[in-house]
């Protein structure tokens, strides 16, 4: 198996702005350094709530906002300035808003021409028949060519999303909360359209969402964001079945499954730390039951547990 | 296009304006093919002649020049400053308004200060010392009224483009290869486009009148040339002896000015998408009632909903969002109703007390009964005071639901006050006691927060404390934890089970999520197209489900724990609810669709499933007999 990228150090600080006369105050930490690597034909799940930074790291990844520090390798290629016109190639976005990522006074075919036209430099009939390949591909009818964006339905918008971003010819798709906004009827079309797109095209997928359910049913593997930082990475079957780390025990306990009594699982009413404040040490610590002393004061490392898993925890949850 | 000007032509005033100005126009054009004396032939013997006196139809000026010529020839030329003047403070204005906008920091501070100062200057001023500098002449004074006018469209057009660069799609362009320049060009302009439209044609009127304004101060055309501003300004001096001479341009003036801005403002209302479907005319408090056919007995549960028929009426189309629902629930049970999008769950919710913004909504049929008595059509003043005190609802996004700028503790007293006399000091107190039963840490502090300071989660618990703030029988819930992240979700869904068996509230929770259905409610009813296609006991339903569609909606969700996996899906899309089939709206998706299933209406058929009484179904080849 080759690498298709690797991430080393991946972070973000976003500077806050000082008022007119006090200095700078120090940036948020949107993502903290990240590493780690996907091979090709994975899917990698990353799961995180809102405001764990996980939207800043794809922007990150496709070029859309340059990182603070660290770098992105694709195919064992560093690309070293955040220009998406060069990540195009290499990798592509989908959007979570399936109808606001379509330009509204664009029909569907100028949309689709513009990344053969600017990555790819085809000429008008080349063009042409490979929208309709790839058309064909993700089961949408040649006659939506000519349509306006706000004509379709949430479903196949999406689906037009996705033919976007295969147009580029990436090895790499980033799809972030792809499904999210769709009704679970419609859901599930397009994931199996995403899964047998990537056998067809020999596709990697990163594939962000908070819903731990849709990312089980996808991933090899599965990345837990918490605050920025990763919290536990690690096979998907055995993150699901073994969760090492608190925090990931408590998004699994959390989903509302059929059948299983309502309790909330956290009677204490927390909420995510302040990202201007951030707490010295764990960032789960003021939520988690196992926490000590050492963990308010000092910042777990990932570290390997188990056979292929890693946590970021000092009191690691047993079997 | 065509139906661009239907609605431009329904606005009375916009069509009559359109018409004033197209005349004129056309006059404008044709000037030098008419038989007209020359505007600069002086004829100093015949000065000041009265219309209608030989050979001058509106008569002379001060040099005995012929004022009908003057007049046109002078309208032709203030029209084409005024338009010139407009399209060179659009095409700047607006260019200096989409860099700034889709750039933003530093360019966008730099351009904006520098638009500010431009700003800054009394209006009239800055023309004149830009002419004052330039020089008087028609040329000069084009570009003062130009410049004076760029600020305008700056500003206008970059609050729009800094909305529209944040939005996806332009992401999705650099994603595709675009360069900043393409981007602005092709992906930003065609959206900026009809505002720039827009303001255009609001300002062009103004224009014309400030090169008017110039040119009776001497500053704009020189003598002899004719403009309208020159001829007024020229008469000023014989305005007592031959007030002729200044009314001929003054009307022409008043004329056009009038015209383009009544055609302006009928543009911008044609062209703005939220008033062509009906912004402008605000909902009426409760929702129009044009019921036919009987109204059904009540039965005696707590809240009924009646065979209820809710349509909207946009132009021609009528789109039937609930078609003959009927729920029930009683004190302390939980009903979920279940249902995608667009399958008429919330127009449901918000017929019970009549919130459907009228309009376009109507109720055409059924009953919505609160211990019997009849709300539909019921006085307003009845509505109102069963709202929020009786009948309370708690929304998905307790961010647009609570008042920005109100904190939240005096929000919730406002909600006890408006049913209870109560003073200002007890109502905190019961305020405070509410934000203390939905848990909310701290709630001394808490309550003097505005709802921007606080998380989501948090800001659901208060829009629940609102909805529990006079202690109501039935709370209606719409998707409240759709927005929240899942262990928020728990959190709320434990808070709303406590508060049920606490207080013996009634619950219909509406939901597109089967898991929370399950934890949370007694009975589901399951909504497809405008209908219940199949309701019961929640966990008889989710065990044996005996409607296809409920069969298969199951089957897609996702469950945690089942390892990777292909997903089942529902093939094709919901019908469009202005467009129904005479049958079951769900047959052309069912793999058990047979003959008679699209033929004529379904009825629902009660009895027992796999055992369990009381179930209804709305199908004649369910999964699971009835019995």
């Amino acid at each position: 198996m080759t690498e298709a990228l690797r991430v080393t150090d991946l972070s973000k600080t976003f500077p806050q702005a000082g008022g007119l006369f006090s200095p700078a105050r120090p940036g948020v930490r949107a993502v903290r350094p990240v590493s780690f690597a996907v091979e090709e034909g994975e899917t990698l799940g990353i799961v995180g709530e809102s405001g764990c930074g996980k939207s800043t790291f794809a922007r990150m990844l496709v070029g859309l906002l340059p990182p603070s520090s660290g770098e992105i390798e694709i195919e064992g290629r560093r690309l070293d300035n955040a220009d998406p016109a060069k990540f195009g190639k290499m990798i592509q976005y989908v959007f979570q808003d399936p109808i606001s990522s379509l330009n509204p006074r664009k029909t569907v075919r100028q949309i689709m021409e513009a990344p053969l036209r600017r990555l790819h430099g085809m000429a008008r009939a080349e063009r042409a028949a490979r929208i309709a390949e790839i058309f064909d591909s993700v089961n949408l009818r040649q006659e939506f060519l000519d349509r306006y964006p706000h004509e379709f339905s949430g479903g196949q918008a999406q689906r037009i999303g996705i033919a976007r971003a295969l147009a580029a010819a990436p090895r790499i798709l980033v799809l972030d909360e792809p499904v999210s906004a769709l009704d679970v009827s419609v859901q599930a079309q397009v994931l199996n359209l995403l899964a047998g797109l990537k056998a067809d095209f020999n596709l990697t997928y990163l594939f962000i969402s908070h819903d731990l359910a849709v990312v089980e049913a996808v991933s090899d593997r599965v990345l837990v964001l918490y605050f920025g930082s990763v919290v536990e990475i690690g096979r998907a079957e055995s993150i699901f079945r073994h969760p090492r780390h608190p925090y990931t025990r408590l998004l699994a306990d959390s989903a509302p499954v059929v059948g299983r009594p309502l309790t909330a699982p956290e009677q204490k009413d927390t909420e995510l730390p302040d990202p201007l404040d951030p707490p010295p040490g764990c960032a789960f610590a003021g939520r988690c039951p196992r926490a000590t002393d050492l963990c308010r004061q000092e910042e777990p490392p990932l570290r390997p547990m188990g056979e292929d898993q890693l946590a970021a925890c000092h009191h690691p949850l047993e079997d | 296009m065509s139906k661009f000007l239907a609605l431009l032509f329904r606005n009375r005033l916009a069509a009559l304006g359109g018409v004033v100005i197209a005349v004129i126009f056309v006059l404008a054009l044709i000037t030098p093919l008419l038989p007209l004396q020359s505007p600069d032939d002086t004829d100093t013997a015949h000065r000041f002649l009265l219309p209608f006196s030989g050979g001058h139809l509106l008569g002379t000026d001060q040099l005995g020049r012929d004022l009908l010529s003057r007049l046109l020839w002078g309208t032709r030329l203030s029209l084409a400053v005024g338009i010139a003047a407009a399209l060179a403070a659009g095409f700047v204005g607006s260019a200096v308004g989409i860099v700034a906008g889709y750039f933003g920091g530093r360019t966008d501070n730099v351009i904006m200060r520098g638009v500010d100062m431009l700003m800054a200057f009394p209006y009239i001023l800055l023309a004149l010392a830009i002419v004052a500098a330039l020089g008087p002449g028609l040329m000069n004074a084009l570009i003062a009224v130009a410049a004076v006018n760029v600020p305008f469209f700056a500003r206008n057009i970059r609050g729009i483009t800094v909305g529209l660069a944040g939005r996806e799609f332009v992401d999705a362009a650099r994603l595709s290869g675009k360069g900043h320049i393409r981007i602005l060009l092709t992906e930003l302009l065609p959206n900026v486009l009809p505002v720039i439209v827009v303001a255009m044609s609001t300002t062009v009127g103004w224009m014309i009148l400030e090169t008017a304004g110039l040119s009776f101060l001497g500053l704009g055309a020189q003598p002899p040339q004719a403009d309208l501003g020159g001829m007024l300004g020229e008469a000023r001096s014989a305005m007592i002896s031959s007030p002729h001479t200044s009314v001929v341009p003054g009307v022409m003036i008043f004329l056009i000015v009038m015209s383009i801005n009544l055609l302006g403002d009928g543009v911008r209302d044609a062209l703005d998408p939220r008033l062509r479907s009906g912004a402008l005319s605000r909902p009426k408090p409760a929702t129009d009632v044009r019921r036919a056919g009987p109204v059904p007995e009540a039965t005696g549960a707590l809240l009924e909903v009646q065979a209820l028929e809710t349509q909207f009426h946009v132009g021609r189309r009528i789109y039937r969002a609930v078609n003959g629902v009927s729920l029930a629930v009683r004190p302390g049970e939980c009903l979920g109703v279940i249902g995608e999008s667009g399958s008429g769950k919330s127009v449901t919710a918000l017929s019970v007390m009549g919130l459907v913004a009228s309009p376009p909504g109507v109720i055409t049929g059924g009953a919505v009964r609160y211990k019997g008595d009849d709300l539909v059509g019921a006085p307003y003043g009845k509505l109102r005071s069963l709202r929020g005190d009786r009948v309370a609802y708690i929304f998905q996004d307790p961010l647009s639901t609570l008042h920005p700028l109100y904190r939240i503790g005096d929000q919730l007293a406002e909600a006890i006050t408006a049913h209870h006399g109560v003073g200002g000091r007890e109502a905190r107190q019961r305020a405070l006691k509410l934000l203390r039963d939905v848990r909310i840490p701290n709630p001394e502090s808490r309550i003097d927060n505005y709802p921007h300071e606080m998380s989501g989660g948090m800001r659901q618990r208060v829009g629940i404390a609102m909805a529990l703030a006079n202690d109501p029988d039935v709370i209606i819930a719409d998707e409240p934890t759709t927005a929240l992240d899942v262990t928020v979700q728990a959190q709320i869904l434990s808070l709303l089970d406590d508060l049920r068996r606490d207080r013996g509230l009634a619950i219909v929770f509406i939901t597109h999520d089967f898991g929370v259905v399950g934890q949370l409610c007694d009975r589901v009813a399951v909504m497809y197209a405008g209908q219940i296609v199949e309701e019961g006991p929640t966990q008889a339903i989710l065990d044996a489900p005996a409607h296809p569609y409920t069969a298969r909606l199951i089957a897609c969700v996702p469950e945690l724990g089942g390892g990777r996996r292909a997903l089942a899906a529902i093939p094709g899309l919901p019908p469009s609810v202005d467009d129904l089939p005479p049958g079951c709206a769900f047959a052309p998706r069912c793999a058990r669709a047979q003959e008679g299933c699209t033929a004529a209406p379904i009825d629902m058929r009660e009895g027992a499933v796999a055992g369990t009484p009381g179930r209804a179904v709305r199908c004649i080849n369910p999964e699971e007999a009835i019995a």
